[in-house]
């Protein structure tokens, strides 16, 4: 019994256990307090399968020897835009959505690119820059936002008919599309079938392209550029493209995102939507050298879980919200947790 | 005359691997001695513990005493060193260079002037007594015979000066009573290290004792009193100044019987009508190990060994052919002349490299066996592919081709390990370097570079790895270029062994040359000198 804890602890790490400690533990309140479990379970899959795809996208950067992408944002702008192309051609339901996905990969790829340039020029230093990249853009883009030539009268502001809105409705194009498909109930318990099985499908591609010969110069690269370098690859090329697919992951998984929220959200919103994805992998488990999609798996679903079930539960037995401060406490303090262990080698 | 440094029967071991054996050692004042030998004698080791460096403490002590000035002294750290008025300048500059010449001979020595501020708050707030430490400085740097002004900033100074910045350092130390220089003129232009061995010799006359590291055989001559020579830990002579010369020198650094085994005959032998490699003029620039206008010519089929004492380029020829290191001058394979700068070309075009640096280049540690060996094979040749995709760098790693290939490899070349999967990590330096090998075997190369393919890797895995390279060669007809710091392993198995001695091809000596010839080729001594 205690060897196979043991060895449990070994695998998974003393972090992780203490959030599935924590995790359980206010199941057990649920429990305990009366709460139907069945609603609580089926809101933590929702936002799993929602937030799956920006935790995918940390994957890349960090095989590729990045770290952890901050500038996230990026491709979350460049979704926005595809997904605003979308609405502004009138493209409901799936079409809506898959056309907003594939509006949005020119710009990732480009935006991707540029900020991988950007990047390789300032190696030992990505997240910091990184993070600041993703600042900036935002805030560049909030002038986009007033100034870009969409015209449809449900996307910008009613008076001046110039300049989007702060949040767009997505109910009559691509809102929910995901998460109705395949959402099979079995009483209480809801299961969003098809929302959890495109994030599956991502995290198999994503999975699959490691085993190509790029997806392996890049994973080596990132590994130790000196010894890609003694074997005929540009370890700042494959620097590039796990930073441009990183960025690409961002466009679609905002857009994944969004239909699951049923709003668009614009403006200052996208600045902080990276620093959940960070926490979420290295709650998984990853380091800032080593991420699979394992860790993407398991800290989309512990964290996601913690967040859904902490405010129903919490506010049960106290009075008051403590979810938010709960959600900043964890991600920052993994964020940091995971900082201090700069070679990511021996973070537990 | 009392000595006054004396070293006794200094024994030191690094995890049972016996580094040192009973070596005595005594300097007297006003006299300079020169330790020479060949790398990893023990020299560094030796002056470790003069300065009770804390590796050598960690690692359990060391036998033997050291007497100062006819004392017995402990010396466990280097400021006790320092205390006793010992003093070492360094290989590598440990200067400020945004500081003044004054600024850095007086480093963390400097003289202050008594001010109200310091009367209440302590010596830290004296202000700085710069015209003192500049006459204190131009005194020491006179006593050098050296014209460099006091007031120049480090940064912008030739190289050579930056070493009398040095020394001038340490001699300023009122106490200063033995002085090490450890290979001071490695780094120096011909005419700086004349200069800076008149000013040791001055040094030597006003008194101190001098313990002079190098392996520079010539200037040794010149300049020793005592020449104490190391050999594998061991003293091997012990002779005055006036009876030293260059090839006995030679000849007892080198100096060890080498059985040279029977190798396995070959269908044809390689001989110049038949070049495979060609080489002219290269330069590298790689740090430490920089090669200048390099020539060679490497025939089909034959094992070259590349030898020379280490900093005079003999690692940077792979590196830089390979293309890891910025290089120029031409490089013909074939007749055809090879891109340089440019990995990628180097490994299509047949060449493969055996790192000197194995976990650091050669190896992914944290990945398995199996994609070690894969790896570069499959980058470059497109091996252990799935060809289904016509988009090549989208065509998936075939597992089924690379567990086979590997279980191969793990047998051919007996890789000891749990099985293909195991990471390298967790592998003993020996067979790590097969999976190196096995790594560069797959490539299927015809020149294979293997730089110290020994190094750092156990008696009896050397011997594996060297038979590994015949074997490569005879079997597989491979063309085998060795760089070694080991001269013994290069005269086992090579047909001919070029040395390199300041970046340049000094000549080719044939495995049973003379221990005195290998000594003096490797000392800058063309054979035509030797007489």
């Amino acid at each position: 019994m205690v060897e196979r804890f043991q060895e449990i602890k070994a695998r998974l790490g003393v972090p992780r256990l203490i959030i599935i400690g924590f995790v359980l533990a206010l199941f057990v309140t649920a429990f305990a307090t009366g709460m139907p479990i069945g609603p609580l379970v089926s809101a933590s899959l929702v936002r799993i399968g929602m937030n799956g795809t920006l935790v995918l996208a940390m994957v890349p950067t960090i095989a590729a020897g990045v770290g952890l992408n901050f500038g996230l944002s990026v491709g979350i702008l460049c979704g926005l835009v595809g997904a605003l192309i979308s609405m502004e051609m009138g493209l409901r339901g799936f079409t809506g959505f898959f056309a907003g996905i594939l509006f949005s990969l020119p710009f990732a790829v480009i935006a991707g690119w540029a900020y991988a340039v950007l990047l390789n020029k300032v190696k030992g230093q990505e997240m910091m820059v990184g993070t600041y990249v993703g600042f900036s853009s935002v805030a560049v883009m909030c002038i986009f936002w007033l100034l870009a030539p969409f015209r449809n009268p449900e996307m910008v502001w009613a008076i001046g008919g110039q300049g989007l809105r702060y949040t767009l409705t997505l109910d009559k194009y691509f809102g929910k599309v995901l998460n109705k498909l395949l959402l099979v109930s079995i009483g209480q318990w809801e299961f969003p079938l098809g929302l959890l099985g495109f994030f599956g499908i991502l995290c198999l591609l994503v999975h699959l392209f490691f085993k190509t010969k790029v997806g392996m110069a890049v994973k080596a690269a990132g590994a130790n550029p000196r010894f890609a370098q003694a074997s005929g690859i540009d370890p700042d090329r494959t620097r590039t493209v796990g930073v441009i697919l990183s960025t690409v992951l961002g466009a679609i998984g905002i857009i994944v995102y969004a239909q699951s929220y049923g709003f668009l959200q614009l403006y200052m919103a996208p600045q902080m939507m990276g620093f959940p994805a960070v926490a979420a992998i290295l709650i998984g488990g990853a380091t800032l050298r080593d991420a699979r999609i394992s860790h993407v798996v398991l800290g989309t679903a512990l964290f996601q879980t913690l967040l859904t079930i902490a405010l129903p539960v919490t506010s049960r037995v106290i009075e008051g919200d403590i979810s938010e401060v709960a959600r900043l406490i964890i991600s920052n303090g993994m964020i940091l947790y995971a900082l201090t262990r700069r070679d990511g080698r021996e973070i537990a | 005359m009392a000595y006054a440094l004396e070293m006794r029967g200094i024994t030191k071991s690094y995890f049972g691997n016996t580094v040192l054996k009973g070596v005595d050692i005594a300097v007297k004042s006003g006299e300079i001695h020169a330790l020479v030998g060949e790398n990893g004698a023990g020299k560094s080791t030796l002056m470790n513990i003069l300065f009770g460096m804390p590796v050598i403490h960690n690692t359990g002590g060391f036998e033997g005493e050291i007497i100062v000035d006819g004392q017995k002294v402990e010396i466990t750290s280097p400021i006790d060193a320092m205390n006793l008025g010992i003093g070492m300048v360094h290989q590598e500059f440990m200067l400020l260079p945004g500081f003044t010449v004054t600024e850095n001979i007086k480093l963390n020595r400097e003289l202050g002037r008594p001010n109200i501020v310091s009367r209440i708050l302590g010596k830290k707030f004296e202000l700085l007594d710069m015209d003192q430490m500049a006459k204190d400085s131009r005194q020491a740097l006179d006593k050098l015979g050296v014209d460099i002004d006091e007031w120049l900033p480090i940064a912008g100074l030739p190289v050579g000066y930056m070493q009398f910045v040095e020394i001038a350092r340490e001699i300023d130390k009122s106490n200063m009573r033995i002085l090490v220089f450890d290979e001071p003129t490695a780094v120096l232009t011909e005419a700086e290290a004349e200069l800076f061995l008149r000013a040791i010799k001055r040094l030597a006359e006003s008194g101190l004792a001098i313990l002079f590291i190098s392996h520079r055989l010539d200037e040794v001559v010149g300049v020793a009193h005592e020449v104490t020579v190391l050999r594998d830990g061991e003293v091997v002579g012990h002779l005055p100044g006036s009876e030293a010369r260059v090839d006995k020198l030679a000849e007892l650094m080198v100096g060890r019987k080498v059985e040279r085994p029977a190798l396995p005959p070959r269908k044809k032998e390689p001989s110049d009508d038949d070049i495979i490699l060609e080489i002219r003029d290269l330069s590298v620039d790689m740090p430490g190990e920089r090669l200048s206008g390099f020539n060679l010519k490497v025939r089909r089929g034959e094992i070259i060994g590349i030898g020379g004492l280490a900093g005079h380029g003999k690692v940077g020829l792979a590196n830089g052919i390979m293309g890891l290191y910025p290089s120029s001058g031409t490089v013909l394979k074939d007749g055809e002349e090879l891109p340089l700068n440019n990995p990628k070309e180097a490994l299509r075009r047949g060449f493969a490299f055996v790192s000197e640096d194995r976990r650091g280049v050669g190896l992914l540690l944290d990945e398995s066996i199996e994609n070690n060996i894969a790896f570069t094979s499959s980058q470059i040749q497109n091996r252990f592919l799935r060809q289904r995709l016509p988009l090549e760098s989208l065509q998936v790693r075939d597992n089924q081709a690379v567990r086979q290939y590997a279980l191969e490899a793990i047998k051919n070349l007996d890789i000891r390990c749990q099985g293909p999967e195991q990471p390298v990590r967790r592998l003993s330096g020996g067979n790590q370097q097969k999976v190196c090998l096995a790594r560069a075997l797959a490539l299927s190369p015809e020149i294979l570079f293997a730089s110290e393919p020994t190094r750092g890797i156990d008696v009896g895995a050397k011997s594996l790895v060297l038979d590994l390279l015949v074997r490569f060669n005879r079997e597989l007809g491979m063309t085998v270029i060795m760089t070694s710091s080991e001269l013994a392993e290069l005269r086992m198995i090579c047909d001919r062994i070029a040395i390199v001695y300041q970046g340049r091809l000094v000549g080719i000596l044939s495995p049973d040359a003379s221990d005195v010839e290998y000594g003096l080729m490797m000392a800058g001594k063309k054979r035509a000198e030797v007489s």
